[in-house]
């Protein structure tokens, strides 16, 4: 970086690493794959202009979440991230059913045992978690198909996407 | 054909060939469309990621994702729509939670169903054919009251025997 080593962009790119390079700090030249995943699918172009618009303590953030969209594009070049979208909310709607079929259960429960026992009614706290009442964040219009992203799936099982690279 | 050019080809403002790549996906009544597509990855890349899709109809679904995750990087300058999937994990999770602790209620009212079912059974065992104590429902507790029950016709020294 800088007067050493270039940054894994710059050798890409095959030009001089200067001191002030956008990339150096997050492209380090041991994970050249990183770098040629993003570029390949954004373009050093428009990660350098998307970085430069950030305010520095963003960038890691930006880098790391761009390095996951363009795996996942490479991997599924059809729907990319949005498969996994897809997938995940599948998932919530059918743990919101479940969900909503446990309470009826226990509401069926309590009828039949009357008023004697204890109430065990949903707290009004857990009302305010039951997400299900409140609008989904993802747009009702997104239908894709994912049945082409199923190699991807277990890998947007619950992972933390901003503490290991989707890279290695 | 330039009054019938593509929103790509407008944009980029070069002739509109017969086999344009993007004019099935962009046309030219959504400028919006490719103007967000080409400000995150750029003409070139769309055009090549476009290529190596070998039918129409997956073309025109990577698209139609190449729109939704620009527009949601545009939207979200550092996360994206990586945001998204990071919040619907967290809402699995919040759920996964509420319904382990929704089953564990059930379990747990199941297992005092049983309990109070059992209870009634050892009650029911040990009258005697001969006996001539009539039990009321109001008199067993649910609560756990057996012990509260008193036999219409028993002494206080015969009410050991029920212990």
């Amino acid at each position: 970086m800088g007067g050493n080593s270039p940054c894994a962009s710059c050798k890409l790119l095959r030009r001089r690493c200067a001191k002030d390079c956008v990339f150096a700090p997050y492209f380090p030249p041991d994970d050249p794959h990183k770098f040629a995943i993003v570029h390949k699918v954004f373009g050093a172009s428009n990660v350098s202009k998307m970085l430069q618009e950030l305010p520095v303590q963003q960038r890691a953030d930006a880098v790391s979440s761009l390095v996951y969209e363009a795996n996942a594009r490479v991997r599924d070049p059809v729907y990319g991230c949005v498969g996994a979208i897809s997938y995940l909310q599948n998932q919530v709607t059918q743990l919101q059913m479940q969900l909503a079929v446990a309470q009826a259960e226990i509401l069926c429960s309590q009828m039949q045992q009357g008023p004697v026992m204890p109430t065990q009614q949903i707290n009004e706290d857990d009302h305010e978690k039951s997400y299900f009442l409140h609008d989904n964040l993802i747009p009702q219009y997104i239908n894709f198909d994912s049945s082409s992203s199923t190699v991807i799936h277990d890998s947007f099982k619950r992972e933390s996407i901003f503490r290991h690279d989707m890279v290695s | 054909m330039i009054s019938g050019r593509c929103a790509a080809c407008k944009y980029l403002r070069r002739r509109c060939p017969s086999d344009c790549i993007f004019s099935p996906y962009f046309p030219p009544n959504d400028h919006q469309r490719f103007a967000c597509v080409h400000r995150i990855y750029g003409a070139s890349n769309v055009g090549k990621m476009l290529q190596q899709i070998p039918s129409h109809d997956l073309r025109a679904k990577a698209a139609d994702t190449l729109y939704f995750e620009a527009k949601y990087r545009i939207q979200d300058p550092v996360y994206g729509c990586v945001g998204m999937i990071t919040q619907l994990h967290q809402q699995i999770h919040n759920a996964e939670s509420e319904l382990a602790k929704t089953q564990a209620q059930i379990a747990f009212l199941n297992s005092n169903d049983h309990a109070q079912e059992s209870q009634v059974q050892n009650i029911e065992t040990k009258l005697h054919p001969d006996s001539n104590i009539l039990i009321l429902p109001e008199q067993i507790n649910a609560a756990g009251g057996l012990w509260s029950y008193v036999p219409a016709s028993a002494t206080s020294t015969d009410q050991t025997s029920w212990f």
